[in-house]
């Protein structure tokens, strides 16, 4: 078997041309729901009757533009689909200074995102007009949607990694409003300020990054940074890297920053299908592929990528195996199947194009499962334990048979979409030499297995089996409103994988990543693909044993010592707590200190000091002065000490 | 000897304010007492945004050239021209703040600052409902000096202006209406801290003068390159000495304790001009300092700079987060965008000059705004009469709920403290951490980074606070006013807005006035 491959095919930067026709008008796509938003949020109360009927057409006529602009850029050759619209200067040039233009970038990758984004959007939307319908601040969350839609398209279209930064930080504000939506119940507040701590450690990440472009390339445009970043050092391109990691793992709750999306499921279910289902934690594989030309550079900063993804896919595998929230289960699924796109991303050009498309795919089957689960909680009184449901295939046939849709898509069961996209980066994985494409190969093999049992797991439990309803249970199926947007994610859970393969997506996307040349994987194609199946049969009949064929307990059995520490989301938050928290904590009570009673106390131990400053001390009823003063000296001294012991 | 050319266009928005602040005194003792409240806020805005106008016109028809007024005594270059409209800006908005009352005719200074704080007479002057306007001509003067601030042209004339900012800011600082003991308390420490940080300005001085024998900037230089190598300790400590002086002003650490007693004290509109302003105006008095005089000796005062402005930053930064009262929270976050804006000024780059001018400008606006949001949020007794200021983080539970656009620009002003994009405050940490990078002081904009995004976890803990508790019977409302705090807030807030989204203007004026004389 041969290894000749090029793992490193630096991606072909085409110079992009300025936007004309349909793609021309891209921009608003980011302008038409911000200025929705903001409507919504200026007339108040006067904007409740008809507020959510303008929040739904936005993203429509996002997508209808989208769509325009997809025609738009078929029609051009391949290598001439990169363009770019500038808006205006947002910070001027200065000699030897640095400018951004507030610019969009038009490419196939962006313009897919923004198609999933508003597609996506629009359905979520639609549903969420029936599932918030007795909200009484049903108008404020559209005009958060909104918002939020507004920040993902403006995230994906930048031209710069400054005005990707906006939109980074715009969604980050987005997600954080509708998590702590219902902010009237506590643990809510709670959950929407864990996701903000998460985030906060990513944004020093970007802004690092940020800063080292600016220092050694001198410029934050895509199209500067990638030409520059192809004569950089290893060590730059990897320090880059590694900081566009650790902003990608805040957003897309990659290990060792995963702790927050468990708890954002505390937010509506809708938002859970939008942002931390199908768009908003899929930004950070974004921003790795996006940053492929800096990543090519540095083989170390990639390992690394593909390490963090695979411990990530185990992670939230094992953890959604133990869960009995429906949605808690679903979040860790969603933790997992980014690690398999943050892998491939990691992988280079060869699974960069996978990574993308498995996101799109995702988008949908998760997106579709969301949905699903909100609709149980809407028909279950908002319960979410999967212990109390079972059965529910015959009360709610329609949720049944598009939740099955989703969980054979995740799957990979042929021809679901699933299996288009995943098995190809589990192809992917093993591509390589030595040790390495044996460790992530297995590991995406095993994760396949293990993903397979805890969705069958979870839609066992809830559709299949005996009732075991809560007394007060009347399960209905609900209004057309939710079940249209169900049904038509459910027609791409099913199709969508094998459009996209047929259509040729991954020759789409080459102009942006470069040609996806898949190599030859360490073992056969065939026998990766059979050895996924029989994995993911196994998982699934070993669920159907566990779940299906013996009757549930109502009450979660004790279980192993694994099972309590999955259930306990692997301490994540106890470790946080020890590492993070608690250090943090103690610093600051000490700097606190130390500003109080150090500095203070140092000084006094200066006796002449305290004495001739004590005169000025008398003339004040209070002894802080005192101290204050003795500080400026001591201040006084140590920096004229500093001055004088540099010169000598 | 004859007397100097006085070049009295470049000097007019300096002799406007002052003269203004004269006139404020006459109509204190001729305009019948009805009256007098209008016409001082008339006078004091048309004298504030008049010197700022003009000071904007000659920015802009000079085109980047200077000129010495005073025979070199005051410098008036594209850096004090920017200094001054900022400052204009910052104190326009700020004397709006100052001049609100609340709907039954309270402002938030005391009736009578001669009576002892509990007596008789205070009782007397509320119940007949005097109200002073002496803080007009006060906050005139005090803007007069920051005028003349960043303009010196030498020691001397720096520690004049130096002197003519404090003074009226010491007596603003103890004029609260409400807590008079804590605002009388707080004005006294000001003022004894402010004449130690002044003595060793002055004490500074004279060393520079022993070694240098002069104690004019442009002189200076060719002393500091050229001079007698066995006078340079003398000389170099002397600059320390200086640097110190405008340190304190700065609010800079080690020399930063008096800053939350003082604006915990202050009478919260006062201590708003106070940290916009003074802020402003001091750092463009170090910025000429640091970029002529010190510039030459980068690589023996830039470790101590250094030191300064890494400690400014970590103090601020992690005592911020532990504070439970607003304004102490704002306060030790002023000390820590003290720290941001010296990264920017240690650069030793002309992009670093205009990173932290736009810095000032933006943050100037911003905290104008925040203070006067905190002047608005009152405590509510059972009876549900309206008090004096709610400062402590749980009384400001639930005002989402309660006063939604008070909370609304609350937020907004503490994510622009914090750099959130699209507001003001994050073009001008983007534009000094990027001066750093490029200036090969990448360690300070990591510092500051990290800095920056700890610091968040205070402002979060109020937009919590706000926003996602729920009000409680202590919760603070929202008081009504005459609107000018309204009006304060709202140009503040616009302003945050713009200068985030479209910050082009500002910037490409703050990379003009990156030009010094000489």
């Amino acid at each position: 078997m041969t290894h000749t491959v090029a793992l490193v095919t630096a991606a072909t930067e085409v110079a992009a041309a300025p936007a004309t026709g349909a793609i021309a008008l891209m921009p608003l796509v980011v302008a038409i729901p911000l200025t929705s938003a903001a409507i919504l949020l200026l007339a108040g109360r006067r904007s409740d009757r008809w507020g959510h009927l303008l929040g739904v057409a936005t993203p429509i006529a996002g997508f209808a533009i989208a769509l325009a602009g997809l025609i738009d850029m078929l029609g051009h050759p391949a290598d001439g689909r990169s363009f770019t619209a500038v808006l205006f200067t947002w910070i001027p040039d200065s000699p030897g200074g640095l400018a951004v233009e507030a610019a969009m970038r038009i490419d196939p990758l962006s313009l897919s995102f923004v198609l999933l984004v508003t597609f996506v959007g629009a359905l979520i939307h639609i549903y969420s007009i029936a599932y918030m319908a007795h909200d009484a601040d049903r108008r404020r969350f559209f005009a958060y949607l909104n918002l939020f839609v507004a920040a993902m398209c403006l995230l994906v279209l930048a031209d710069s990694f400054a005005v990707l930064f906006v939109g980074w930080e715009g969604v980050g504000l987005a997600s954080y409003l509708l998590i702590g939506f219902w902010n009237r119940r506590t643990q809510y507040a709670v959950a929407a300020k864990k996701a903000f701590i998460a985030n906060r450690i990513g944004d020093v990440g970007l802004l690092v990054a940020m800063g080292l472009m600016v220092a050694n390339f001198g410029t934050l445009d895509f199209a500067g940074v990638f030409a520059e970043a192809g004569e950089a050092s290893t060590g730059l391109a990897t320090a880059i890297g590694l900081a566009l990691l650790l902003a990608a793992c805040g957003k897309s709750a990659q290990f060792p920053l995963q702790s927050w999306l468990g708890d954002a499921m505390a937010g509506p279910t809708p938002v859970s299908a939008l942002i931390h289902a199908a768009t908003m934690v899929t930004a950070g594989v974004y921003l790795v592929v996006r940053s492929l030309p800096i990543y090519v550079q540095a083989p170390t900063a990639r390992l690394v990528v593909v390490i963090v993804g695979a411990i990530t896919l185990v992670f939230g595998a094992v953890v959604g195996a133990a869960k009995d929230d429906m949605k808690k289960v679903l979040a860790a699924s969603t933790m997992s199947q980014i690690g398999y796109m943050m892998l491939a991303a990691g992988l280079g050009p060869v699974g960069a194009a996978f990574a993308i498309m498995h996101l799109l795919t995702h988008g949908f089957f998760k997106a579709g499962l969301f949905l699903g689960a909100g609709s149980v909680m809407h028909a279950m009184g908002d319960q979410v334990d999967a212990r109390r449901f079972g059965a529910l295939r015959r009360a709610m046939p329609i949720t049944w048979v598009t939740f099955m849709a989703g969980w054979l898509a995740i799957l990979g069961v042929p021809p679901f979409a699933g299996f288009w996209s995943k098995d190809r980066i589990i192809e992917a994985a093993f591509v390589g030499d030595g040790a390495a494409p044996w460790v992530f190969g297995t590991v995406a093999l095993l994760g396949a297995g293990m993903t397979a049992f805890y969705m069958s797991r979870l839609f066992f439990m809830v559709f299949q089996g005996k009732a075991r309803w809560t007394d007060d249970a009347h399960p209905h199926e609900p209004s057309p409103l939710m079940t249209g947007p169900m049904i038509v994610l459910a027609v791409g859970s099913v199709a969508l994988g094998w459009v996209l393969s047929a259509t040729g997506f991954t020759g789409w996307l080459a102009p942006v990543i470069g040609p996806a040349d898949h190599g030859d994987p360490v073992l056969h194609v065939p026998v990766i693909t059979v050895a996924t199946l029989v994995l993911v049969a196994a998982g699934v009949a070993l669920a159907w044993r566990m779940y299906a064929a013996r009757p549930v307990p109502v009450l979660p059995p004790p279980g192993g010592r694994l099972v309590r520490a999955a259930r306990a989301d692997l301490y994540q938050d106890a470790v946080n707590n020890e590492l993070l928290v608690k250090p943090g904590g103690a610093v600051v009570t000490a700097a606190a200190a130390t500003d109080t009673y150090v500095v203070d106390g140092a000084v006094r131990g200066v006796a002449w000091l305290a004495v001739a400053v004590g005169r000025v001390v008398r003339l004040v009823q209070n002894g802080y002065v005192r101290s204050y003063a003795a500080t400026m000296v001591a201040g006084v001294i140590v920096l004229v000490a500093v001055v004088l012991a540099w010169r000598v | 000897m004859i007397a100097p050319a006085v070049a009295w266009s470049m000097i007019a928005p300096i002799v406007i304010v002052l003269g203004a602040g004269v006139v404020s005194v006459l109509v204190e003792a001729f305009v019948p007492a009805k009256a007098r409240r209008i016409v001082q806020l008339m006078l004091a805005v048309t004298a504030i945004a008049g010197a700022g106008i003009w000071a904007m016109v000659l920015a802009v028809s000079r085109a980047g050239t200077g000129e010495s007024a005073f025979a070199g005594h005051l410098l008036i270059d594209p850096l004090a021209l920017f200094v001054q409209v900022a400052v204009a800006a910052s104190a326009l908005v700020a004397v709006f703040v100052i001049a609100d009352r609340t709907a039954d005719g309270e402002d938030a200074f005391t009736p009578q600052a001669a009576a002892a704080p509990g007596s008789a007479a205070e009782d007397k002057a509320r119940a007949a409902g005097l109200v002073q306007t002496e803080v007009f001509p006060l906050v005139l003067f005090a803007t007069g000096g920051m005028l003349a601030f960043p303009a010196a042209g030498d020691l001397l004339t720096m520690f004049v202006a130096l002197e003519v900012v404090s003074l009226p800011l010491y007596l603003l600082t103890g004029l609260a209406r409400r807590r008079r003991l804590l605002s009388q308390e707080a004005s006294f420490k000001y003022f004894i801290l402010g004449a130690f940080a002044s003595a060793f300005f002055l004490f500074g001085t004279a060393w520079v003068y022993g070694a240098a024998g002069t104690v004019n900037f442009t002189d200076l230089i060719y002393e500091v390159t050229g001079g007698d190598p066995r006078l340079d300790p003398l000389l170099y400590a002397g600059l320390a000495m200086v640097v110190v002086g405008l340190a304190f002003k700065v609010g800079a650490a080690p020399f930063h304790m008096w800053t939350p007693d003082v604006y915990q004290g202050a009478p919260t509109p006062v201590t708003g001009f106070m940290a916009a302003c003074t802020k402003i105006a001091a750092f463009g008095a170090l910025v000429r300092i640091v970029y002529t005089v010190v510039a030459p000796l980068q690589w023996d005062i830039g470790p101590a700079l250094w030191t300064v402005t890494i400690l400014t930053m970590i103090v601020g930064t992690t005592v911020a987060l532990t504070q439970t009262d607003v304004v102490r929270m704002l306060a030790y976050s002023a000390i820590a965008h003290a720290g941001f804006v010296l990264t920017g000024v240690v650069s030793f780059s002309s992009l670093g000059i205009s990173g932290a001018l736009f810095y000032l400008f933006t943050y100037g606006l911003t905290t104008v705004g925040a203070f006067g949001v905190v002047t608005l949020v009152r405590a509510r007794d059972a009876q549900g009469n309206i008090g004096g200021e709610a400062r402590t983080l749980e009384r400001w539970r639930g005002l989402g709920r309660t006063s939604p656009v008070l909370a609304s620009a609350m937020t907004l002003f503490v994510l622009a403290f914090a750099g959130i994009p699209l507001t003001g405050g994050f073009v001008g940490k983007f534009a000094v951490f990027a001066a750093a990078f490029g200036a090969d002081a990448a360690p300070l904009a990591i510092v500051g980074i990290a800095c920056s995004a700890v610091a968040a976890f205070a402002y979060v803990r109020l937009i919590v606070a706000m926003f996602f508790a729920e009000p409680t019977e202590l919760s603070a409302v929202g008081v009504k006013t005459e609107g000018l705090t309204g009006v304060a807030i709202a140009i503040s807030a616009i302003a945050t807005v713009v200068l985030g989204v479209w910050p082009t203007p500002v910037l490409d004026f703050a990379d003009k006035a990156a030009l010094l004389l000489p």
